[in-house]
């Protein structure tokens, strides 16, 4: 029998979507961005992103406009309290509930 | 009167009956609830006590050690790297013969980082010259805080008062909370031998030299040696001090009977698991179920784990076919720890058991019942196929 | 090898009050003639909306096994949703129980061997003037009917003494209206 090397085995965790499961089913409320109001979202350009910053789990993109991966985000509303331009509002999730 | 909490909240109520006077934590799953409820209690005024919050566990005995030195009655509790954060005092109280009164709600140590129960924490630990007694449930842990106190001012040794983590500690079941004033008449207030006392000041426990030599007044005084010597023989001499206390302890509350080994259906059994913990009554419905398949096995808790109480280990177990350790630690590089002092206790006997170790719940693996039953079945069947090396129970790849 | 434990397993999140609601049947329980009473939250990191499971073993004698259940008797849903999401029956016994706080009826709930009973205990509780998403209170109501260990009235008061300072009468009728409303299914 082949003996393992010294060691062999960690127990680190690097980092990727899905680690926590479908921690989206944890919200109550889901921030909604207005592109209205949304900076990168009215003036078209790379700018603001805030909410792409404060995001402590990485749901948000830094895109034109920022996209919000429902699967994942957990609704902690860091995003609809930073955000300068007040674009995001907590809507209840039982709303978007399809029975 | 009865009341249904957690652990945590039960061994709270014993620090409240037992009237603590300085209380210092530092907040660590699972211990903090305990920690909380303290500061509620002395919050609300229904705890005379200083509750000090401190920045670190190493900080949180500190302030024990130095509260304990003024003749101050002083709690403390912590949890796995909590304990190790304050390793170093651990071994100050020892040896500085302070009776300070410690809950460890035992978890697994990191690396790898973990939150849930085993009992590596202590049992890292049990060389420290603390008592160690380990609780099986809540009414056990309400009443071994109190008695410890009564058990740390008579000997003067810091005593830990260990209880599984979420097992125990976040687990609510019914207890009893005995009526204060009877509390009051079993548990006499601290009345130190020495107490810190600014009118004559001294050094404690300054560096004391490899040989003994004479003080300021020209008597001679101890070495090192000889401190350490006294903590050992008075840990020895502790064992028959904790029967006492529960003997006093049973007479007024009519609870305990068994200070050192807690036996269930062991009178006439061929074979013996012997754990610390919970473990030990989750272990009696599997006792029972092999005795309904005619196999005569008993289970026994081990309650006071240091000073080991070896004259009851080997009262218990010499002369039966084999004994069963369980137990959630090791001695990395050996054996499983309990193990080996069981082992080393039965030595001398002529007549000792065949003897397994099994390791299992690290990092809180679950321990199923059905595995426990499985594995009792197995060594108590074929007590002469399991061989010294530790049995891993519940590993999965 | 059980001595008669009845294993009752709740499903739930983090914040909803299972332990709650779990701990006063298990006041109920004891005061109630069952001594033996085991209550433990699932072990480990919290988390609003996350889903959790509460345990909650009783007995009429002393209860020494406090490992996890694994097949319970009695499973108590309080979020429907969590029906597909979380394993709800593992384990569940043929013969056993299932509750589930939902606006649908047990008919929609076709698990095999199971008794099914549901209430839409998230409707009454905000009928009778609770906040919304209070539903570990009315989950009790449908508890007490549906398994039929105990008195809904010791229950109540049970529930009165928990909630003192926070609608406390509102909180007991909503556990009697759902007691009322529960429909328990045919097998």
């Amino acid at each position: 029998m082949k003996e393992k090397p010294f060691g062999y085995r960690k127990s680190h965790s690097e980092p990727g979507p899905g680690d926590g499961g479908r921690t989206g089913s944890w919200r109550v409320r889901r921030p909604v961005i207005d592109l209205e109001k949304c900076i990168p979202a009215k003036r078209n350009k790379p700018a603001c992103f805030t909410c792409w910053v404060f995001c402590p789990d990485n749901v948000i993109s830094r895109t034109i406009p920022p996209v919000i991966d429902y699967q994942y985000c957990k609704g902690c509303e860091i995003c609809a309290e930073e955000c300068p331009a007040h674009a995001i509002t907590m809507v209840d999730e039982t709303i978007f509930i399809k029975e | 009167m009865h009341i249904i909490e957690s652990g945590n909240v039960a061994a709270a109520h014993g620090v409240k009956l037992a009237r603590a006077q300085v209380i210092a934590a530092y907040p660590i799953t699972p211990q903090t609830p305990l920690t909380e409820k303290l500061s509620e209690f002395v919050e609300a005024g229904e705890m005379k006590a200083q509750y000090i919050p401190v920045e670190s566990e190493h900080s949180a005995l500190s302030v024990c050690i130095a509260a304990s030195s003024t003749g101050a009655r002083a709690f403390t509790a912590t949890s796995a790297n909590g304990l190790l954060y304050m390793v170093e005092q651990l071994h100050w109280a020892a040896g500085a013969r302070l009776p300070i009164v410690m809950c460890v709600v035992n978890r697994g140590i990191g690396a790898p980082w973990t939150v849930w129960n085993d009992h590596q924490d202590a049992m890292s630990q049990r060389d420290a010259g603390w008592i160690q007694i380990y609780c099986a449930d809540h009414q056990q842990i309400i009443d071994t805080v109190i008695q410890a106190y009564y058990l740390a001012e008579t000997v003067s040794i810091p005593v830990m008062v260990c209880y599984d983590g979420y097992i125990l500690s976040h687990t609510y079941m019914p207890f009893e909370l005995t009526d204060p004033e009877k509390i009051d008449a079993f548990l006499p207030p601290y009345k130190p031998a020495y107490a810190l006392d600014p009118a004559h000041p001294a050094n404690l426990n300054t560096v004391t030299l490899p040989d003994i030599r004479p003080d300021i007044r020209g008597h001679m005084a101890p070495g090192y040696m000889e401190i350490r010597h006294d903590l050992h023989v008075d840990l020895r001499r502790a064992i028959g001090v904790t029967a006492d206390i529960d003997e006093k302890f049973s007479a007024a509350f009519g609870r305990g009977g068994n200070p050192f080994l807690e036996p269930y259906r062991c009178d006439d059994a061929d074979v013996i698991a012997v754990c610390l913990g919970s473990l030990s009554y989750q272990l009696r419905d599997v006792v029972d179920a092999l005795r309904n398949e005619g196999i005569a096995v008993g289970v026994a808790g081990v309650r006071l784990y240091r000073p080991f109480p070896d004259q009851a280990v080997v009262d218990l177990l010499a002369g039966r076919k084999a004994v069963i350790v369980f137990e959630k630690a090791l001695s990395y590089g050996n054996q499983g720890a309990l193990y080996g002092d069981i082992k080393a206790a039965l030595y001398p006997c002529t007549d000792r058991p065949a003897a397994h170790n099994y390791i299992l719940g690290l990092g809180g693996r679950e321990i199923q019942t059905s595995q426990l039953l499985e594995a009792l079945r197995t060594s108590c069947k074929t007590p002469d196929a399991i061989g010294d090396d530790p049995v891993w129970l519940g590993l999965k790849m | 090898m059980n001595q008669n434990v009845i294993q009752i397993r709740w499903h739930g999140r983090g914040g909803q009050g299972a332990i709650t609601a779990a701990k006063i049947i298990a006041n109920t329980a004891f005061v109630s003639g069952y001594t033996g009473v085991v209550m433990a939250p699932t072990f480990g990191t919290e988390r609003r909306g996350a889903p959790v499971l509460t345990s909650l073993k009783i007995s009429r004698g002393k209860i020494y096994d406090l490992s996890p259940i694994t097949e319970p008797d009695i499973v108590v849903v309080l979020d429907h949703l969590l029906v597909e999401e979380a394993n709800v029956v593992s384990g569940l016994k043929p013969g056993g129980l299932m509750i589930i706080n939902t606006p649908r009826t047990p008919a929609d709930y076709p698990f095999p061997g199971i008794t099914v009973a549901t209430a839409d205990v998230t409707t009454i509780a905000a009928q009778v003037g609770l906040p919304p998403g209070i539903v570990n209170t009315g989950i009790i109501g449908a508890f007490a009917r549906a398994a039929g260990l105990l008195d809904i009235e010791d229950l109540a008061r049970a529930i009165e003494v928990e909630f003192t300072g926070k609608k406390p009468k509102r909180n007991a009728k909503s556990a009697k209206v759902t007691y009322d409303q529960t429909i328990i299914g045919g097998q």
